[in-house]
């Protein structure tokens, strides 16, 4: 019973839909009305009732004219529920009043990721693999009801048009509500195709509607996995091993059991639960433990040392990711080569909600509510540690207070420590596993720390005749479900996306990857951006270097090595104008300005950022304006796009500026955003973000807006201050070199 | 047992005093909108307004707030400067995950209570305790100056 992605059955488009019609019971899974506390929209709490329309398990019309939009994707900051409600909406030519959206249970047979073969939310394909989908449920749905007004009215359904939530026909003036027809509707045959609109007569695609989840969210109403609330329900607080691998060798927990409220200690796989009725008097609990650790198997490691591993494998050839000519023959015919060394730290995702999860366990099975990404992969990781069925397993997939990949943890980590938190009090009563800021710091499943060396010779025209770039660090797939899927001839397609994909046009181009997941036992995930995270910072940087030893313009250099890559050079030619590149930037009594560029491709959308910068006096600087142009083919909601541009650039410059999870003798040096700092406003740039009009099918904003932020910045400090920073997080690098 | 006024409404709370002034509204009043997010007073996550100034909820325990007026989001709307902030954030699709905004949201209207025109510093100064890691920074200092009723960016 082993999850693995291509075990998972997808249904077609097609045979969905004829399979599903018209089974108003479809929608939504028996059982899951109860979940609510709250109202509003991130929680699948409705049912059906008596003369609701659900033409397929996207929406669902009732007869209180209500649409509402069911989504398949996780809402974690994204706006992916107004992204799919848009889509929808669109086709069914609805009023966007009038459209709600709820969260899809778990079930990979209808809400499958369709370029997953598995339901999930990630890698940025939310909108791209469900724009067609989710029009052809809308015009599905705008189909029958049509089919239905035509019948009762008796009128030829070609003559009825349907506009803003409303169908009517002109010549008999007739007119009916979404609402009114619904009952009729549903006894419609579902048609076997449906027309899609004409891109030029969209009303809602491309029109910035307002987030769903504004009004929600701006009123404390939302409910995230933290505000669900059972009956009975106990709140668990774990106190884990102090270093990856570590285990329980006893425990002396009467201090805690003495804490009044306490109702429950009970010992885990990799720590130790204190379970009462609130969150203070389970941490208290936890607090008063004393734990003798087993660290038999635990790992020691320190990030200098890794980091020094790895410089000495980086000297050795790696398993061959990319090969175009022969870069290391070049490279010996060259007169000179550059060479630079990149480094980068393990980073926390660090999401505003830290971990969480419910879980009610009883003999019918187990039920879920989190802030759920990855459905199918948990829905098998939980029945197989519970020994269930997976479809005894019943995900509640509510509002995530971010994620930036974190909840789609391959190993269902922490769903896995509720259930056997759970099973540990043998479904007594539902538990809420709550981490603290700092277990969701020390907890793991970091980007992994990487080492990257790359080298380059230079033609009589100053251009790249040869370019050997090599990757050390652990891969994120191995060992993990999608590990079919992404890891060929023992390259882990994350870890050298970006690197291997390099869009500049050199004759001799090699990408080798060194994977150290034998020696390094630190937990590691994918983070917002995945392996573009470092393979864009050292080809942009190291792109910047060649450029500036070649004494060439940064963007003219690019372009010239683009000529294959159109939407590249678009994004990068847009960025460049609209940052006014070549003008000199208005000086500044602080200190000395700079201005630097970076182009990048992630989940098939093209994003160039232009960064400003000011280095005062002492080595400190401040970021004042990034330009950014993005390329993700038709904009669905340009303003969300906006919002994700300007949410990565933010996101990015954190990292770069002063992220870095350090292990020392296999402890975490951070706990807190004390030690963690993150982005704060009074360090947030001015953000100008451009979009390139595009007929080409919608591709990933989620992720995209990181990339180019921080060689960018690089690059940008470089042409202040003639310093070239090769090693993540900046930090004081400016002040001491 | 302690007693504080909540949202205008006088409330016991049967949790030991010591418990931070944040679990005894979630977990002992079951009111959501006030979040979690680093137990330190690092983040803002949590921010309510006690007598009118923000604060954060979870390093204040049960025993400093008794007797004192606790607004928190649920209600926050009920003042002028409050209702001004919330519709700011809406008309501009300020959220994003949404789980900082409610701290946010709090964090602003005291600011605009105390300054109704602020400078781009003093926003910085009053806001610079509420983290946002999905980045809505931009916006939330454009529905700032719309809600004091000024121009999207300072002319300086």
């Amino acid at each position: 019973m082993n999850f693995r992605i291509e075990n998972v059955l997808q249904t077609s488009r097609r045979g969905f839909l004829k399979g599903s019609a018209g089974l108003a019971l479809a929608v939504v899974a028996p059982g899951m009305a109860h979940a609510g506390t709250g109202a509003g929209p991130g929680i699948a709490g409705s049912s059906m009732v008596d003369g609701d329309f659900s033409p397929n398990a996207f929406l669902r019309i009732g007869t209180d004219n209500s649409v509402t939009v069911v989504s398949k994707h996780l809402e974690m900051g994204q706006g992916v529920y107004t992204g799919l409600a848009t889509l929808v909406a669109e086709e069914l030519d609805a009023d966007w009043a009038q459209v709600k959206v709820e969260g899809a249970p778990a079930d990979a047979g209808r809400y499958s990721n369709l370029f997953w073969k598995a339901q999930g939310t990630g890698g940025s394909t939310a909108i791209a693999n469900s724009f067609e989908q989710m029009r052809r449920a809308g015009a599905t749905a705008r189909a029958m009801l049509v089919s239905a007004a035509a019948a009762q009215w008796k009128v030829p359904a070609s003559q009825i048009t349907v506009k803003s939530g409303v169908v009517s026909h002109a010549a008999s003036g007739r007119k009916a509500t979404f609402g009114e027809l619904s009952e009729a509707a549903a006894k419609v045959a579902v048609p076997a195709d449906v027309t899609l609109k004409d891109p030029k007569d969209f009303t809602l695609i491309g029109h910035s509607a307002p987030r769903k989840d504004s009004l929600a969210k701006t009123t404390g109403r939302a409910t995230f996995t933290q505000d669900i609330k059972l009956p009975g329900m106990l709140t668990a607080v774990v106190a884990h091993a102090p270093r990856f691998g570590g285990k329980v060798k006893s425990v002396d927990d009467k201090a805690a059991r003495a804490v009044a409220g306490v109702t429950d200690v009970v010992t885990i796989d990799n720590g130790v639960a204190v379970l009462a009725r609130d969150y203070w008097t389970a941490k208290k609990g936890r607090d008063a433990l004393k734990i003798v650790w087993d660290e038999s198997s635990a790992y020691h490691g320190s990030s200098d040392a890794i980091l020094a591993d790895y410089r000495e494998l980086a000297k050795t050839p790696g398993l061959v990711a990319r090969k175009d000519g022969d870069a290391e023959a070049a490279l010996a015919r060259a007169g000179k080569v550059y060479e630079a060394e990149f480094a980068f730290p393990f980073l926390a995702h660090a999401s505003m909600e830290p971990l969480n999860c419910v879980m009610k366990l009883d003999a019918d099975g187990c039920e879920v509510w989190n802030g759920e990404q990855l459905h199918t992969g948990d829905q098998y990781a939980l029945a197989k540690a519970l020994s269930l069925k997976p479809e005894q397993v019943k995900l509640n997939m509510v509002y995530a207070g971010g994620s930036f990949g974190r909840r789609a943890n391959p190993q269902s980590d922490y769903l896995l420590e509720t259930a056997q938190i759970a099973k540990a009090i043998k479904g007594r009563v539902p538990v809420k596993l709550v981490w603290s800021r700092e277990d969701d710091m020390r907890g793991g499943y970091y980007r992994p720390l990487y080492l990257h060396r790359v080298r380059a010779a230079l033609d009589a025209k100053g251009m790249p005749v040869a370019w050997q770039h090599r990757i050390v660090g652990q891969s994120i797939i191995a060992g993990s479900p999608f590990e079919p899927m992404l890891v060929k001839d023992g390259i882990d397609a994350t870890s050298v996306e970006g690197a291997s994909t390099l869009p500049y046009a050199i004759p001799n181009l090699n990408v080798d990857l060194h994977t150290t997941n034998a020696t390094v036992k630190v937990p590691v995930q994918w983070w917002r951006s995945v392996g573009s995270t470092h393979t864009g910072f050292s080809s942009e940087v190291f792109i910047d270097e060649l450029a500036a030893a070649a004494g060439k313009d940064p963007v003219a250099y690019r372009l010239a090595m683009l000529a294959k890559h159109p939407r590249h050079a678009g994004v990068l030619k847009l960025a460049a104008d609209k940052a006014g590149w070549g003008k000199p930037l208005a000086a500044s009594a602080d200190g000395k300005r700079g201005r630097g560029v970076a182009v990048h491709e992630s989940f098939n959308s093209f994003v160039a950022e232009v960064v400003e910068v000011t280095v005062h006096k002492d080595g400190e600087f401040t970021v004042d304006r990034v330009v950014c142009a993005v390329d993700c083919g038709v904009a669905v909601n340009p303003d969300v796009i906006k919002a994700q541009m300007e949410g990565g650039i933010g996101y990015a410059l954190a990292a770069a500026l002063s992220g870095a999870i350090t292990l020392k003798d296999g402890l975490v040096e951070q706990s807190n955003f004390n030690d963690y700092t993150v982005l704060r406003i009074n360090q947030m740039p001015k953000v100008e973000v451009h979009i390139v009009k595009s007929a080409a099918k919608p591709t990933g904003v989620g992720e995209p807006g990181v990339p180019p932020l921080a060689p960018a910045l690089v690059n940008a400090l470089h042409a202040a201050t003639g310093k070239r920073i090769r090693a993540l997080p900046i930090g004081e690098q400016l002040q001491t070199t | 047992m302690t007693t504080l006024n909540v949202n205008g409404r006088d409330v016991a709370v049967d949790l030991p005093a010591d418990t931070p002034l944040l679990w005894a509204l979630r977990d002992g009043l079951h009111m959501n909108g006030t979040k979690f997010g680093c137990g330190m007073s690092l983040c803002g996550a949590c921010t309510v307004h006690v007598d009118g100034q923000a604060t954060r909820a979870c390093v204040t325990p049960l025993s400093a707030v008794a007797g004192k007026k606790v607004t928190t989001i649920e209600a926050v709307g009920d003042s002028d400067v409050g209702r001004r902030v919330q519709q700011a954030w809406i008309d501009l699709d300020v959220v994003q995950c949404g789980y900082c905004q409610s701290g946010q949201i709090m964090s602003a209207t005291a600011l605009l209570a105390k300054t109704p025109r602020p400078s781009d510093e003093d926003i910085d100064a009053a806001m610079s305790g509420n983290i946002c890691r999905c980045g809505t920074y931009v916006r939330i200092r454009k529905a700032i100056r719309q809600a004091a009723g000024m121009p999207a960016e300072d002319a300086a």
